[in-house]
């Protein structure tokens, strides 16, 4: 599953792991690629799946023309030594049938390496919201069990709201029903969630309720939310930098125009 | 979602498919499962030759690997590489989808992803592949083909299409810029690329990108030729 670089022979323990789920806007890859543009983040492997859909293209975070040429694939990981984080980046949808694998593949993995923690960053259909969601921030987290224990302070000092549970049929008052987590158009964001509450792994999920459109300023929102968590920009020398966009950002709602057009 | 007319549309995401709620699987869901998974199975089937030698546990010396994807490509190098004598048909694939349906008993020459071998020198394989490949039999395509072909030396050469429709860039294009090259490549090529590099934000998918994902991780040499535009494209280096 997880191929190094050539050169490179990671380490993992001890590090925390931000990934996103592939989900309704993309919100979550759009906020991994700010942090990996932002931080200069360094590839130091592959996922190599049959789980996704393959994709390639040029480097998407390059600065210059050197690194410009450099291979790039639908999932890769990446770090930062110093702050002790990896990144894994997915660019490309899962593959329906397999979306189950998909979860226990990265399950498995995440046990392996022995990553301190791991934050999910997700999104949902923001018009399955009800109205007491509606009137509210639009970030909710969630946390396993053994996250809980890790995080419990912070995250009471943060104020977030965690995901609500909700009843499988609306409406329909039935004193048995037991409200459930549902998190429409979150892609695999639940199962990761329950498979990794039933391994006993500390991970936390952040997601943003948003619809499909331009979902750029709702990368920057859950991004931000992460930050004032994880404090990926507090390190000295980055106190005053904001988020970068990298490159593969162009043209993300098409080419120019035609000029006859008009 | 309801729109400025009144009507209710439903909401669809370009990132993931309707939600699915887990439902617990049967042993008869389970069995369908299997089914259609051996069903969707890429099939390799080589000539004698090969199939003796990948079965004594050898693979395929191939110092030149050419596929060309997509009814343009595979034109070329029907027209232009293949058209000759000097080549051996020595193998093809078969699979099942819902756009490409195989017909039982269908002959290698009618298949519609067929590989070549050159006569004289037999180290160069040239694979056409002119049918549809769906999005979870990609990965093992890639896979089963360059699993009988020994890694070791070997270049490999994607030749594929797509429309200038879909290439971005912030000057507009007319039509009559097409059809042009681009290319991509791994770490592990040298020398010099015959056309522009792909500029970002653009990307590959398909067979291409399966192509690269494994010879990247692999740290094959690669190089892709990807040419854009009408009916008309352009003899390349070959």
């Amino acid at each position: 599953m997880f191929v190094p670089s050539p050169q490179c022979s990671p380490s993992f323990r001890a590090f925390t792991l931000v990934m996103p789920a592939v989900a309704v806007g993309n919100v979550g890859q759009l906020a991994v690629d700010l942090i990996v543009s932002t931080l200069n983040m360094r590839r130091v492997g592959f996922l190599h799946t049959d789980c996704l859909i393959p994709m390639a293209g040029n480097n998407p975070y390059s600065s210059d023309k050197e690194d410009a040429d450099e291979l790039h694939t639908n999932a890769e990981v990446y770090t930062a030594e110093d702050l002790k984080l990896a990144v894994l980046q997915i660019r490309a949808p899962v593959i329906q049938a397999k979306s189950k694998k998909f979860c226990q593949l990265l399950v498995s993995w995440i046990k392996s390496c022995g990553f301190s923690r791991t934050v999910v960053l997700s999104s949902s259909h923001a018009y399955h919201r009800d109205d007491q969601q509606l009137r509210s921030s639009p970030l909710r987290y969630l946390v396993t069990p053994s996250m809980l224990k890790l995080s419990k302070d912070a995250l009471e000092e943060l104020g977030w709201s965690e995901m609500e549970r909700v009843s499988a049929f609306p409406g329909l008052t039935e004193a048995n029903a037991e409200p459930r987590l549902y998190i429409p158009g979150g892609g695999i964001t639940k199962g990761l969630y329950t498979d990794s509450c039933a391994e006993d792994i500390p991970l936390a999920v952040l997601l943003l309720f948003c619809s499909e459109g331009d979902n750029v300023p709702d990368a920057f929102a859950l991004v931000d939310h992460l930050n004032s968590w994880l404090h990926l920009l507090d390190s000295p020398g980055l106190e005053a930098t904001k988020w970068k966009s990298p490159p593969s950002w162009s043209l993300l709602f098409g080419s120019g125009i035609p000029p006859a057009l008009f | 979602m309801a729109t400025f007319f009144g009507e209710v549309l439903s909401v669809y995401s370009r990132a993931v498919e309707e939600d699915e709620e887990d439902l617990d699987e049967n042993e008869e869901d389970r069995e369908i499962r299997r089914e259609l998974e051996e069903k969707r199975e890429v099939c390799l089937q080589w000539n004698t030759e090969v199939s003796e030698c990948l079965s004594s546990g050898n693979k395929l010396q191939c110092s030149e690997f050419i596929l060309a994807v997509g009814h343009n490509a595979t034109r070329f190098v029907s027209k232009y590489v293949v058209s000759s004598d000097n080549w051996d048909t020595v193998g093809h694939a078969s699979l099942w989808n819902e756009r490409n349906q195989v017909i039982a008993g269908q002959s290698r020459e009618e298949s519609a992803c067929v590989f070549y071998r050159q006569k004289d020198n037999p180290s160069v394989l040239v694979c056409q592949v002119n049918c549809y490949i769906a999005e979870d039999q990609l990965f093992q395509w890639t896979e089963k083909v360059f699993a009988c072909i020994q890694p070791r030396g070997l270049s490999v050469t994607v030749l594929s299409d797509s429309s200038v429709a879909d290439y971005q860039t912030s000057d507009y294009l007319s039509s009559s810029s097409a059809p042009f090259l681009r290319s991509l490549h791994t770490s592990a090529f040298i020398g010099q690329p015959v056309c522009p590099s792909l500029e970002q934000p653009n990307i590959v998918t398909g067979l291409s990108a399966a192509g690269k994902t494994t010879l990247t991780l692999s740290n094959s040499y690669f190089h892709s030729n990807r040419f854009s535009g009408s009916e008309r494209f352009v003899k390349n280096h070959l």
